[in-house]
């Protein structure tokens, strides 16, 4: 039995999950934009999660936060404003585009392009030497039988 | 006793591993067959050694012998058998001992199976195998020794984290490692090939079979982490985006980069120098992977700066092993015959593409990885990258690597038709579309996006078909043409088929059941009932369960449909007194393609006083996809690998003919 009182000790420590009845807006459309909400900030204590994943309290704590913002009639921008404001850009799972945060954006346009011009580059070196190259490639009537006998070797 | 003979044994491994890199580097560069045949016997006696070191480290788990200090740590008297095992790698200790396994095993089957290698390279690639051995395994002697023993022994261990006590993280590092320590042999063929200046066909076909294979092993031990983290963290998820996961997802693509770019050096001899360079970069990421998770520089700055000799040590063997590489690159690049010639519209050119598009999608790993660190570093500015980020610069990247892979394999070497292509593909592009927009109209809620996604799994997965059918002439020529074909067909063709088709399988799942999983909750009573979308299921009754290590709170859930029974769910809320932890037992009720996922809440109050459990459950359409997609992947890999043509006598034959 005194076991068992254990368990239902550590079992009552943690908090309730998004979906939880209890927390739930009566508007099912304003719970719907919470919810898409909960997806973009994070549980500050915990790893990597959203307060969408996480079951810990103080994701409880801040599902309270932005479900009470919502009911306020509050718009996205301003509830992740005043997200921002309270605990730092820390709290968003979605850096804002500004420039400290120029690197994090750019990387993907910036590797495509450098990735394009690579290949423009390879490319257009082709172009201009591929006659002559092409020439030089074919190969001799007796290199072109020893190929035929090691394709048929395959 | 044992323990000492393993630590010893380790030491012999060292001492062996610098043996080999001497050996086989003078019997390289001296073309001396007896120096490098030592340097060969040191690969496979480094190996044997570390293997007894691991073996001894398994058995002071097995018999709980708290007095070394890893066991005394992460293993417990009442911990299941299977867990004690896995125990022997589920530390940093642990982990370290079974990289350098995995680093040394691969070095002596370089040794032992690498005879129709020209022996020069042979020696080389095993003299760089045996560099990598002395710093991994310096660092584990030295600064990591799993064989460590306490002076003041604990009567009872501290225990395995309970959440990794499961079956599928038992498996997951074995080949996880296995992938990405495997890249080392094809990091080893890099250093080789670059010392001797030649970068050739040949040279690609010999690399590939170890890029396969260590590709195909991390695979299958990313997807058995994602599996993991899908039924045991208990909402659902399946790939979070964590660092963690990034750290091994980077050289998943550097390494997917890599075997397409082999293809073309093999086939056309064009790209030499970008592939060795991917060689060089597939382990230079699995380094970073290692660093990034073992040194604990991820939580924080802050947190890594408190012991940081590890991390710095990691640090500083990736910098000398990547640096060497990459310098050695940079010398040699230049002179690197730039192979075959090809046309913008091309096989060669939609690899290319590939390539640009898995590297920009690295890139972006890499820098959200990071980021945080270097705001961190630089201004001070704490920042969080998190699934947002990824979903909205990773995807798109996939998608548009997806929309243009089925042509790929269709276009002709050189120079290709691309309207011939798109006249033979128009059959799966038409099927795909007319799928996605019945899915747009019929699955509720209705959603463009995921049945865009639709379309594109579909698409992967037909023209993986069609390439098939194109390739065995299907319905074009008579059936006897068309049995031969397929009877001859070589087994690289049907490993890009599966490999292709599990990729779009895969994403059939992704998207369907991101979008359209349902999910309900309620607190209930015993007797208590919720409806989940189709599905009603009952409370009927909640009981306690004891296992060998843990206690729990086991709810029995009945579900049913339109009345008629389903399956009993069976989820557990278990408690570990031994590190006080509660973890939550998800039951899944399987449905061919589907799952019913239930999970036991918190005990509470309910409204008549009596308790309640607040119990989620979630219906996860087609999430069996998710998870069998990759596997399917995975074994194209493997079927590749089984293709005479890369074996290795074949291509001496080849090499010697020229």
């Amino acid at each position: 039995m005194k076991r068992l009182l254990l368990v239902l000790a550590a079992i009552a420590c943690t908090a309730g999950a998004a979906a939880d009845p209890a927390e739930r807006l009566p508007d099912p459309a304003q719970e719907a934009r919470a919810r898409e909400l909960f997806r973009e900030v994070r549980c500050l204590v915990c790893q990597n999660e959203s307060i969408d994943d996480s079951q810990a309290d103080l994701a409880g704590d801040l599902r309270q936060v932005v479900r009470d913002q919502v009911k306020q009639g509050r718009s996205d921008k301003e509830i992740r404003a005043f997200l921002v404001d309270r605990y730092g850009e820390f709290v968003l799972l979605k850096p804002p585009f500004s420039p400290g945060n120029a690197l994090l954006w750019a990387t993907p346009g910036i590797a495509l392009i450098l990735g394009g011009v690579l290949m423009a580059l390879l490319l257009r070196r082709r172009v201009a030497s591929s006659t002559e190259a092409e020439e030089a490639s074919r190969l001799s009537q007796e290199e072109e039988a020893r190929l035929q006998v090691l394709l048929k070797d395959e | 006793m044992i323990t000492e003979f393993g630590a010893y044994a380790l030491v012999l491994a060292l001492v062996l591993s610098a043996l080999q890199l001497i050996l086989s580097a003078i019997g390289g560069a001296r073309r001396s067959s007896l120096l490098a045949g030592a340097g060969r016997g040191a690969a496979v006696g480094a190996f044997l050694c570390t293997a007894l070191t691991f073996l001894a480290l398994i058995h002071a788990f097995v018999l709980s012998d708290f007095s070394v200090a890893n066991v005394a740590a992460n293993s417990h008297t009442a911990k299941p058998m299977l867990y004690k095992v896995a125990g022997a790698w589920g530390s940093h200790e642990g982990s370290m001992l079974l990289w350098c396994l995995v680093l040394t095993g691969y070095g002596a089957a370089v040794a032992s199976f690498g005879e129709a290698l020209p022996p020069r390279l042979r020696a080389y690639a095993v003299a760089t195998q045996g560099a990598l051995g002395v710093l991994f395994l310096a660092y584990t002697v030295f600064a990591s020794n799993p064989m460590a023993r306490l002076y003041d022994v604990p009567v009872e261990g501290a225990s395995l984290n309970p959440l990794l006590q499961d079956p599928a993280l038992a498996f997951h590092p074995p080949f996880l490692y296995c992938g990405y320590v495997g890249f080392s042999v094809v990091f080893s063929f890099s250093m080789a090939a670059l010392i001797e200046g030649r970068v050739d066909a040949a040279w690609a076909r010999w690399v590939r079979p170890w890029t396969l294979a260590a590709w195909s092993f991390l695979t299958v031990g990313i997807t058995l982490g994602a599996f993991w983290a899908y039924y045991e963290l208990g909402w659902g998820g399946w790939w979070f985006w964590d660092p963690v996961e990034n750290a091994s997802f980077m050289p998943w693509l550097i390494g997917s980069a890599l075997l397409h770019s082999a293809v073309v050096l093999e086939k056309r001899g064009a790209l030499p120098g970008w592939t060795v360079f991917l060689g060089l970069a597939a382990f230079t990421f699995s380094m970073l992977g290692a660093f990034l998770v073992r040194s604990g520089v991820l939580t924080s700055v802050h947190a890594f700066a408190v012991d940081p000799t590890r991390g710095v040590l990691l640090l500083t063997i990736m910098g000398v092993a990547a640096g060497a590489g990459f310098a050695l690159f940079a010398l040699r690049a230049p002179s690197l015959n730039s192979g075959g010639l090809f046309a913008p519209v091309s096989r060669e050119s939609a690899i290319v593409l590939n390539n640009i598009i898995l590297s920009t999608a690295t890139a972006v790993v890499l820098v959200g990885t990071l980021f945080p660190l270097i705001r961190e570093a630089t201004d001070g500015e704490a920042v969080s990258v998190g699934a947002p980020f990824f979903n909205m610069t990773f995807v798109p990247l996939m998608v548009l690597a997806m929309a243009i892979l089925p042509a790929g394999p269709l276009l002709a070497w050189k120079r290709g038709d691309a309207r011939l292509v798109l006249r033979r593909l128009w059959l799966a592009l038409a099927v795909a579309a007319i799928l996605g927009l019945v899915a747009f109209a019929v699955v509720s809620p209705r959603s463009a996006l995921a049945s865009a996604g639709l379309v594109v799994g579909f698409w992967l997965i037909g023209g993986a078909v069609l390439e098939l059918g194109e390739r065995v002439r299907a319905f074009r020529a008579p059936w006897v043409e068309v049995r031969r074909r397929t009877t001859g067909l070589p087994r690289g063709a049907w490993g890009t088929t599966l490999a292709h088709a599990g990729l779009g399988i895969f994403v059939l799942g992704a998207s369907f059941e991101t979008t359209w999983r349902v999910e309900a909750a309620q607190a209930l009573g015993v007797g208590g009932q919720l409806k989940l979308g189709a599905y009603e299921l009952t409370l009927t009754d909640v009981g306690t369960a004891e296992g060998s290590n843990y206690i729990a709170e086991r709810g029995i859930v009945k579900i049913t449909k339109a009345g008629a029974p389903v399956c009993e769910a069976k989820p557990e809320r278990r408690f570990y007194p031994t590190g006080k932890q509660t973890t939550s037992e998800v039951a899944i009720c399987p449905k061919v393609l589907d799952d019913l996922y239930v999970v036991l809440g918190e005990r509470r109050a309910g409204a008549d006083g009596q308790p309640a459990w607040l119990v989620r459950a979630f219906v996860n359409p087609w999430v069996r996809l998710i998870f069998l997609g990759p596997v399917i992947m995975a074994i194209g890999g493997l079927v590749s690998l089984s293709d005479r043509r890369l074996r290795f006598g074949i291509a001496r034959k080849v090499e010697k003919a020229a």
